[in-house]
């Protein structure tokens, strides 16, 4: 039989390898969209109620596009347009969402508490977790300066 | 015409983001949540460095709508806190500036979820 | 060591019964199952209890065809993918008959067959029914994704056959006319491990098990691969194949164009299943399915199938862990 060091160069060399410039057009279009779609809700927003603060806004956009990406997995579309724009709608806040939302879904057939709320997270859960940390840091380096 | 570029600029620069998340996926076998966190983390590196401000002023929605958004606010939110309310403030100030999208995303996480059920996917 | 054994009294296939999901059923073999659901929940409320269903019905599907009850049955010899293997050991509560939990993951099959003909030609039994199972979305939520999340899939990965498989074995020839089927020998296979530690691509992990026991069924025998009209791998899916031939190659067994393997057939171009299927339920639904009928319309007289079988748990591949693969031949002889 062949040497197993042989046999992985072979593997590398031989399978499949995933369409490069297909799938980075596809995420970038993906990206791009979901992005100005954020900018769009942003805009009405403040033609709607003009004195609201900056920060408003954004937490304003942050929620309409996390209940659309929500809504859209609950309904079966969302892994659709994963399954087509990879990263361009992993990286937004929506792919943030549907990490959320997910399995969350899938494992209502087991409960609502050992179900639902503590699968929620197996998949977003590290993203809190790095962001309360990255944001603790952040206020320590703030005091500082 | 300023608004058509402006939305160019959100295009682009929210696009180039994804793109540079697909070479990841493309070319390592890290997993879709670690993506999610180097993302994350690099939004509140922009944001701490003092680069984030700049790229947003340019790119508005094309930054924020991102994960790096989610970073970004998460320590501008702890950094402003500290310097307004000293140490606690640091320690309120992260997910008091993001809790919006926390909180929708678990509360619709949980009403969908109640709602919804997952299906099989045709291919 | 010796790996390969001819049965003196070789078992006979009395029954055979195959059901799939939709879409194994919209594939190219979709007219050969005994029965295609519509959806993949069949009435069930969670997507196990729908496997533990199609795996129950698969082995009573299979008495039937034989035009027997389960009281007739001596042993049930069943596999499957999810946890704990309950699929197989659920359906079998319902069955008066013993039970035998097999695992070797999607080499399953095989290892139930060449199981029950060693209990049947040794005379301890008269009537084994080997099945196995699995279950797209109940593997999807066991070892990768939520069904809804937005992932991509890689080229090489393959997709989870919606699918059970039974086949019942009997000491004695079923009665009536038409051909006959045998189950004359079987190759067990060593646990091989070359180092590929990429879950989606299972094909590589699983052609050098595969390799290794093809080799030493046709040493151990001294046959050559042309001895049989079809040589079928259970589920290394279409780069898979291509490994195997490689490797075999390699050793001086050259594969003829009657091999092929059951997981990339099962599905067509456009079903974007990508390497083609996997699964438990993969090579149990083509062999009971599309198999049987080719081995009883004497398409095919000799047969060789080798369900392949990627041994990993959820928790290996994030602890470094490589993926070892294991590979059981069986040889299907028709006469009439």
């Amino acid at each position: 039989m062949i040497e197993a060091k042989a046999y992985q160069e072979y593997v590398k060399q031989s399978a499949p390898k995933t369409k490069m410039m297909s799938t980075l057009l596809k995420a970038f279009l993906t990206g791009g969209i979901i992005c100005c779609t954020g900018q769009a809700v942003a805009d009405i927003i403040k033609v709607i109620i003009p004195d609201m603060s900056k920060e408003n806004i954004g937490a304003f956009v942050s929620i309409t596009l996390v209940f659309l990406s929500a809504l859209l997995t609950g309904i079966g579309v969302y892994d659709r347009i994963g399954r087509f724009g990879g990263a361009g709608s992993l990286i937004p806040i929506t792919g943030f969402a549907n990490a959320v939302v997910a399995p969350a879904m899938e494992y209502n057939r087991e409960g609502v508490v050992f179900g639902i709320c503590s699968k929620m997270f197996v998949i977003a859960g590290p993203v809190i977790v790095f962001g309360v940390v990255a944001g603790v840091i952040a206020g320590i380096i703030g005091l500082f300066i | 015409m300023e608004i058509f570029l402006t939305y160019l600029k959100v295009f682009a620069v929210g696009g180039v983001l994804c793109l540079l998340g697909q070479i990841l996926i493309n070319k390592t076998d890290i997993t879709p949540a670690r993506i999610l966190v180097l993302f994350l983390l690099l939004g509140a590196v922009l944001e701490v460095t003092g680069a984030f401000k700049f790229i947003e002023e340019f790119a508005k929605a094309g930054i924020t709508v991102p994960i790096t958004g989610f970073g970004g606010t998460l320590a501008r939110g702890a950094m402003k806190g500290a310097e307004e309310e000293g140490i606690l403030g640091g320690v309120l100030g992260g997910l008091r500036a993001v809790s919006g999208g926390l909180t929708a995303a678990i509360f619709f996480g949980f009403l969908f979820a109640l709602i919804f059920k997952a299906k099989t996917k045709p291919n | 060591m010796k790996q390969t054994f001819v049965f003196d009294k070789a078992p006979y296939v009395a029954g055979a019964y195959s059901i799939v999901g939709p879409k194994e059923g919209l594939g190219p073999l979709g007219k050969y199952f005994s029965l295609v659901l519509e959806d993949d929940l069949w009435g069930e409320k969670t997507f196990e209890k729908c496997e533990i269903k199609m795996h129950r019905e698969a082995i009573k599907g299979a008495l039937d065809s034989a035009g027997m009850n389960q009281h007739d049955l001596d042993a049930v010899i069943g596999a499957d993918l999810l946890n704990q293997i309950v699929a197989a050991s659920f359906a079998a509560r319902d069955i008066d008959a013993v039970f035998l939990g097999m695992y070797g993951a999607c080499s399953s099959f095989g290892e139930s067959l060449a199981i029950a003909a060693f209990l049947l030609s040794g005379g301890f039994m008269k009537t084994v029914s080997c099945s196995t199972s699995s279950h797209f979305s109940g593997a999807e939520r066991q070892y990768r994704f939520p069904l809804e999340y937005g992932n991509q899939r890689t080229p090489t990965s393959q997709w989870t056959v919606t699918g059970a498989g039974a086949t019942l074995l009997t000491s004695v020839a079923p009665e009536g006319e038409g051909v006959k089927v045998k189950l004359t020998a079987a190759t067990l296979g060593k646990v091989i491990d070359l180092g590929i530690d990429d879950e989606s691509n299972m094909g590589a992990a699983m052609a050098p098990a595969a390799a290794d026991t093809l080799i030493k069924h046709f040493s151990e025998l001294e046959r050559s691969p042309s001895y049989y009209d079809a040589i079928y791998t259970g589920d290394l899916g279409k780069y898979g194949t291509e490994i195997l031939r490689y490797l075999t190659a390699r050793e001086g067994y050259n594969l003829p164009t009657c091999y092929s393997d059951c997981g990339a057939i099962i599905y067509g171009y456009e079903q974007k299943a990508l390497q083609g299927g996997s699964g438990a339920g993969c090579s149990s639904s083509v062999f009971n399915g599309y198999l049987t009928s080719r081995l009883k319309n004497k398409e095919i007289k000799r047969l060789l199938l080798c369900p392949t079988g990627a041994l990993l748990s959820k928790d290996t591949p994030l602890q470094g862990a490589t993926i070892p693969g294991v590979a059981h031949a069986v040889v299907f002889e028709a006469e009439d």
